[in-house]
Parts: C-alpha cells; sequence; structure tokens
C-alpha cells in the first residue's frame, strides 16, 4: 500500500507537511507563555524529520499543532496543501482520520478491541465497511510485520508488538504524515530501534513523518534534526543536502 | 589503538600475511582505524622478534606468511580478560576546547557548542545510514555474517559514543545558561547563543 510518490533521490518533492512562522502562546499577560516562536519548517514526501529538544522546549506543542489538535496563536499549519485553521473542526477531524497518523509514547491502543479492530478504527471512522476496514487493518499489520497477531488484544502483546500495532494504525488508509511523539519511550534500547526502522521504511516509501525524541540516537535515524530551544528553532542538520534536493527536483 | 593485540587475535584463526591480516581487520571494523600495510608489516617483525609469531615461509606469490605462537596465545588471551584501563583516559580535543572556551575571554562558547553539537549529529546520522546498510544483508557465509555483526557494533560503538558527546553538550550548554543567570559566578562566561536570528538575552 505505498503511496505512488518515490521518496528520497527522486525528482518530486512533495510537501506534505508546511509549517509557516507559526507561534504558539498559553495564557495572556503576565502569566503568558511562548512555546513556540515563529517555527518554520516542512516535511516532505520520503522524508523523516526529527525534532528534538530539552522539557518544555515546544517539541509536544509543535506536534499537536502539525496534528491539528491545536491551533497557533498566529502563522499556518498544512497539511497536503490544506491550510488546517481553515478547515474548521470537521474538516480537521477528517484530515486526521484520513491523512494523518499520530504514534505516541504510551501506544494509546483501546484496551477492548483487538489489534485488527484498533487498527481498522479510523478506517470505519471515515466510513468504510468493516470487511473493508478489516482487509486495510491487516494489511497495515503485516507492513510492520504481525498481521499474525492480529486477532490479539493489547494485554496479551508486548511494549514492542503493541507500538507496531500503533504504527499500522498511524499508516491505516494509506495516511502520508506519521507524527510520533517519543515512540520508543516506553521500549527497550533494541525494540525501539525496531520501530525506528518501522518509520524510516515508512517514509523511504514515500510518507513524510516528525519524530519528536530528546534521544539523539533516535533523531539520528531521521534525514534532518531540527533542534528547539525555548520554543525558538536554534539549529538544523542535514537541510543543506534537502535544499540540494529541492532545487533539482521541484519545476520551476 | 593496539594493532599489536589485534593482529595476533586475527592470527588465531590461522597463518595469514600482512595484506590477509589487513583485509581481516578492516572488514571487521570498517575504516574507521585504516592500518596501512607497512604498519601491519612493521607490528608483524616487533612480534616475530618477540616470540609472538613465526614465519610459515613465502608462499608462491612471494607472500610471507606468519602464524601465531604459544606464546603469542597467551599474549591474545591476557588481552581479552584483561578489561581496557580508563587509567590514563585519552586526550579529549572536545573536553580540552570547551574547558578552555568557558576560560578564554571572548569565546562564545555557547555558539561552539552548537556547532559541535550539529557536526556530531550529522556524523550519528551517517553511521545510523551505514548501520542500516550493514544491516540490510544479513544472509550470506557464515564467516561474512560474523564480520557484518562485528562491524555492526563498531557502528553502535561510534553511535553511542556520539550520543554520550551530544547529551553531555547539552548538559554544558544549560549549565552555563544557569551560570550565566547566577549573579555571583566566578568566572564570567559568554551567553550562549540563544537562537539564530533572535538577539541574544541579557
Amino acid at each position: 500500500m505505498s503511496a505512488p510518490v518515490a521518496g528520497e533521490g527522486s525528482h518530486v518533492m512533495t510537501q506534505v507537511l508546511h509549517l509557516d512562522g507559526v507561534t504558539r502562546i498559553h495564557g495572556e499577560g503576565a502569566t503568558e507563555v511562548h512555546a513556540l516562536r515563529r517555527v518554520s519548517f516542512s516535511a516532505h514526501a520520503g522524508e523523516l524529520i526529527a525534532v528534538m529538544g530539552p522539557s518544555g522546549s515546544g517539541k509536544s506543542t509543535l506536534l499537536t499543532l502539525a496534528g491539528g489538535l491545536d491551533s497557533p496563536t498566529s502563522g499556518t499549519v498544512s497539511v497536503e496543501g490544506c491550510d488546517l485553521a481553515a478547515l474548521g473542526n470537521a474538516g480537521r477531524a477528517r484530515m486526521r482520520r484520513t491523512s494523518i497518523g499520530y504514534v505516541f509514547q504510551d501506544f494509546n491502543l483501546i484496551p477492548a478491541l483487538t489489534a485488527a479492530e484498533n487498527v481498522a478504527l479510523p478506517r470505519e471512522l471515515d466510513g468504510a465497511g468493516r470487511l473493508d476496514a478489516r482487509r486495510a487493518a491487516l494489511e497495515a499489520l503485516r507492513e510492520v510485520g504481525i498481521d499474525d497477531l492480529a486477532d490479539r488484544f493489547p494485554d496479551e502483546m508486548s511494549g514492542g508488538q503493541q507500538q507496531r500495532v500503533a504504527i499500522s494504525r498511524a499508516i491505516v488508509g494509506d495516511r502520508r504524515l506519521i507524527l510520533a511523539d517519543e515512540p520508543t519511550g516506553a521500549l527497550d534500547t533494541d525494540t525501539g530501534e525496531e520501530i525506528l526502522a518501522l518509520l524510516r521504511a515508512r517514509c523511504d516509501a514515500g510518507a513524510a513523518g516528525v519524530l519528536v525524541t530528546h534521544e539523539a540516537r533516535h533523531a539520528a535515524w531521521a534525514d534532518r534534526v531540527v533542534f528547539l530551544r525555548d520554543g525558538v528553532v536554534v539549529d538544523e542538520t542535514g537541510a543543506d543536502r534537502v535544499e540540494a534536493l529541492l532545487e533539482e527536483g521541484l519545476p520551476g | 589503538m593496539s594493532v599489536k593485540q589485534a593482529l595476533l587475535a586475527l592470527l588465531e584463526q590461522g597463518p595469514m600475511y600482512g595484506y590477509q591480516l589487513r583485509a581481516e581487520f578492516e572488514q571487521r571494523t570498517g575504516s574507521t582505524w585504516p592500518l596501512n600495510v607497512g604498519q601491519v608489516y612493521t607490528t608483524l617483525a616487533r612480534l616475530e622478534r618477540d616470540g609472538l609469531v613465526e614465519g610459515t615461509g613465502t608462499d608462491g606469490e612471494g607472500h610471507v606468511g606468519y602464524r601465531v605462537t604459544d606464546a603469542g596465545r597467551g599474549e591474545v588471551s591476557a588481552w581479552f580478560t584483561t578489561p581496557v584501563s580508563r587509567a590514563q583516559p585519552p586526550r579529549d580535543e572536545l573536553a580540552i576546547k570547551l574547558a578552555l572556551a568557558v576560560t578564554v575571554p571572548g569565546v562564545d562558547v555557547g555558539a561552539v557548542i552548537q556547532r559541535q553539537r550539529s557536526a556530531t549529529m550529522a556524523a550519528m546520522q551517517d553511521y545510523t545510514r551505514l548501520k542500516q546498510r550493514a544491516g540490510g544483508h544479513d544472509r550470506g557465509h557464515r564467516h561474512e555474517q560474523g564480520a557484518e555483526l562485528a562491524w555492526s557494533m563498531v557502528l553502535d560503538s561510534l553511535v553511542f559514543a556520539a550520543e554520550a558527546e551530544i547529551r553531555w553538550l547539552d548538559h554544558c550548554e544549560s549549565r552555563l545558561r544557569r551560570a550565566a543567570l547566577e549573579p555571583r559566578t566566578a568566572v564570567t562566561v559568554a551567553q550562549p547563543a540563544q537562537a539564530r536570528g533572535e538577539e541574544q538575552v541579557r
């Protein structure tokens, strides 16, 4: 179920996520906190971007804004060319079901549903029939190598297996933007690496990924690393390579 | 680096000549610590002088082979059973550079840290890509598999060392910030740069 868009090395770079001058202020007046200040960056199809920074640097705020779970105080967030603010609540909810997959540190699976049912849920909410949704779920589970566990419940699986289910849920229906918030935080080193390899593979197959992490070793799986300090992008690695790709890749 | 012990350990597999030893060494460690063949031969000569290896004569193509002696085997086993000493840590240019940067006037320590962190992160991204590639072809001859595992472990070592360096840099950065906010700090430190394009915070 790989997207029809070629990834790294191709001559087409499709912008999947774009943040333009995004500022997010919590509170007002004396108590106001600038969680993000004029942050701009893009994630293209085929690209995995890591966002690093200490606690309180704005990493998670950035991810909730990218996922349309929160709105910026100023600036715009666009997913697949649509300004999320212009979509309205219903439009954003639809966007989250069809284009954006979210992977959490603690998996966030529904305990009363099997692996396949958890993965099928976003498809069903989007109006797919039961059988279609299950077929898509099995395909997504196969992609992460655990289709044999489709009918197990979360508490019958290891942490690594549960996170694989969560990744399947994030990619089911061919969603093109994967947002991962410390997805390896609850896993041991080796299992964490397997999860990163899966994210990497999904991006290599054409998705755009944003990985929030405070671990440099995990960020190293990304094509680009964005460093946040106090809500400001202080540095970026790998940008030159991507800009070079863009220059040769973008028409006009 | 202990070229001497590494060559002795390789010779435990069977007699080899200089070029073979170099190839075997590099297969296991990538070109992380390149060996030139001259270095291999001078080391072999020293090992022979010390009775740790002996020549096996010259083959049809003029290669001089060596095999490990009993004394050499003892040396290898002592090497493997003795932990590497940390009593005399190798000179760390970065630690020395930062130690001087915080004490020499006029150095923007924050910028030094930031630049180093980017460079170290970029290196770690390269190691990770190499590791993915090394892990990509697991199938093959048993011997090659062993060598790939060895190389992949060397890459892990580089990744973990780079990670430690980045964590240390983060730690230095926050210490410097705290020191800059603390009014009665003995050393005057340059303010760490807040952000690219942002004015420095007083």
